[in-house]
């Protein structure tokens, strides 16, 4: 009982500092923080295909970092690299460094399943699992190996509304998560995500397929959660990169062309090919 | 002007519209006979079966003395038996394949693709011989007098489910959308897990469907069962303590009947009341293979998602 009153307790005061901060953040540029993640000099292939070259960034903790590009630039595919969720496809090999906390996760030591509990990913399309919203939630605990039901409960409470879907499917838990609207099933998947307790969470086009009351609501929602993590965003929705992001990175063509504070990006960018693409010129 | 719609005067049109009527008629009367073809074997086992079928074939053995107070109570059994066993070979093999085969994309997964559907080929006397010659032989060599079982005959009817089991088995898995997988490792699930756990369940109606085809297409064997289990028109039981309870149950270690066998054994025999047994084991045959079809049907439109 007591480690969540905690959690709680820490939830509420680092809301209350951020939100002070967030009253003059339109101004001034954040404050320096700890680098969560790191990628160095990171190419990509896809077999012969080169799709990522010489990526270097910086991801800093529990700030929200928006990838934009045309598409086919490999933001995703950069974001994938993030917790190897590249591994999956055969035939793909990354070159360079990526690290998580100074700690290298491609190195040979490196437990992919213990890092992608560490970096959690929402897609691009909701994919919730064919169970009950309840067991939705429950799955990344219970894979973890955490049995207590009661324990369980707190957190498909705690996530749910940390997730802005506990008042909508309260009365529901024991139905098909199936039965959600898309934005609600994105929402769910957001959920599941937080379950496992995760450092970092990369979000790959979350409100591509949703409508823009839907959208509204994640963007919100990605508000308060970066209170608690690292959040990098691939989004194709330039005003979404402006009003979710404090940092934002333009990839072209495999090249990270530029990265810097998101409003510096969207009103003053250093490149001709940053500007071209976010004030509409192309892409 | 009013001729302008109509094809009369047009040859060509007229031979491209008989060639069309006559094609469809042709499909028509495929489908039709197909249908008819199972209706007529319906009609006909009922018409001579039914007459024959009473408590007594359900619930007694055969009565060579009166064979209208005889059952076939035996074979029923064994047939379930049977059922059992094989399934408990078949299965495990069937879908372990089936993933492995979705799993890994090697060059070894074509290959077992390529061995099973041979197997699937590979007509049923031939299992039987070869079960015959690895599981009953050797045994009879050891010690003359055994070596025909229910074990032997699940052996034969389980290598005879697993290329079925396996195929649907894949083919299901297959159909389970690449993203679902993705979330589940995505929050830190191993592959095993993510296969246990989240895409087995999605394709579990399709697998009970094929497992049940599978079960449907084994009850009728015969081939397979005649150098394996020998038949028995006694059901051999021994009993069986677990728990303090003393359970009756059926032998796996002796011969054993199964209906397919009997009705063959019956049919050809040259008493008129084994026939008419014959008959009726055969009605009760084809109505537990329809229920594994009508379960297969089931199993699929049921879907996934009410579980809870």
């Amino acid at each position: 009982m007591s480690p969540t009153t905690n959690q709680a307790q820490a939830k509420q005061a680092s809301l209350s500092k951020n939100n002070q901060m967030s009253n003059n953040e339109e101004k001034t540029v954040e404050p320096a923080t700890a680098v969560k993640m790191a990628a160095h000099d990171v190419d990509f292939y896809y077999g012969a295909f080169h799709a990522l070259k010489k990526v270097n960034i910086t991801v800093p903790e529990k700030q929200v970092t928006a990838l934009i590009g045309p598409s086919g630039c490999g933001k995703s595919t950069f974001l994938r690299t993030l917790n190897r969720m590249n591994d999956l496809i055969d035939g793909t090999k990354v070159v360079g460094k990526i690290s998580l906390d100074n700690e290298d996760i491609y190195d040979r030591k490196v437990d992919v399943v213990y890092l992608r509990k560490r970096v959690g990913m929402v897609f691009q399309k909701p994919n919730p699992f064919p169970m009950s919203i309840y067991d939705n939630i429950a799955y990344g605990p219970r894979i973890h190996g955490l049995k207590n039901r009661q324990q369980l409960n707190e957190i498909v409470e705690r996530t749910l509304e940390g997730a802005a879907l506990w008042n909508e499917v309260k009365d529901k838990l024991k139905a098909s998560a199936f039965a959600l609207s898309g934005g609600q099933q994105q929402r769910l998947c957001i959920a599941r995500v937080l379950a496992v307790n995760p450092e970092v969470i990369l979000m790959d086009e979350p409100c591509s397929a949703l409508d823009p009351n839907s959208t509204f609501r994640i963007e919100q929602l990605m508000e308060d959660l970066r209170k608690e993590y690292t959040i990098v965003i691939v989004t194709h929705n330039m005003q979404q990169a402006a009003r979710v992001s404090q940092q934002t990175g333009f990839f072209m063509l495999g090249e990270l062309k530029e990265l810097a504070a998101t409003q510096q990006i969207f009103t003053n960018p250093t490149h001709k090919e940053t500007e071209d693409y976010v004030s509409g010129r192309f892409g | 002007m009013a001729n302008t719609l109509s094809a009369s005067h047009d040859v060509r049109w007229q031979w491209r519209q008989t060639t069309n009527r006559i094609m469809l008629s042709l499909c028509s009367l495929g489908a039709l006979l197909a249908v008819l073809v199972l209706g007529l074997v319906l009609v006909f086992l009922i018409s001579r079966g039914f007459s024959s079928l009473n408590l007594n074939f359900f619930t007694k053995l055969p009565n060579h003395m009166d064979e209208r107070a005889g059952g076939m109570s035996q074979s029923i059994t064994g047939t379930l038996v049977l059922l059992g066993l094989a399934s408990a070979i078949g299965l495990p093999l069937g879908i372990l394949g089936g993933i492995y085969q979705i799993e890994t994309r090697g060059r070894f997964g074509n290959i077992v693709r390529f061995f099973t559907d041979v197997l699937n080929g590979i007509p049923s006397i031939v299992i039987g011989i070869f079960v015959y010659a690895v599981a009953v032989a050797p045994v009879a060599l050891k010690n003359p007098g055994t070596g025909y079982s229910a074990w032997a005959g699940g052996l034969a009817l389980g290598i005879m489910m697993v290329p079925t089991v396996m195929r649907t088995t894949e083919e299901m898995l297959r159909l389970v959308p690449f993203s679902m997988r993705e979330a589940s490792l995505g929050l830190g699930a191993t592959r095993w897990r993510t296969m246990w756990s989240v895409v087995l369940p999605a394709a579990r109606g399709g697998i009970i469907t094929g497992v049940m085809l599978a079960l449907a297409r084994i009850a009728g064997e015969t081939a397979p069962l005649l150098f394996t289990i020998l038949g028995n028109e006694y059901l051999a039981t021994h009993v069986v303590h677990a728990g303090g309870l003393a359970i009756t149950l059926p032998r796996s270690d002796a011969p054993i009947d199964a209906l397919p066998l009997r009705i063959y054994n019956y049919a050809t025999a040259v008493d008129e009341n084994q026939q008419h047994l014959a008959w009726a084991g055969a009605v009760v045959l084809i109505t537990l293979i329809l229920v594994f079809s009508i379960l297969a049907r089931f199993a699929t439109r049921g879907k996934v998602l009410e579980e809870k």
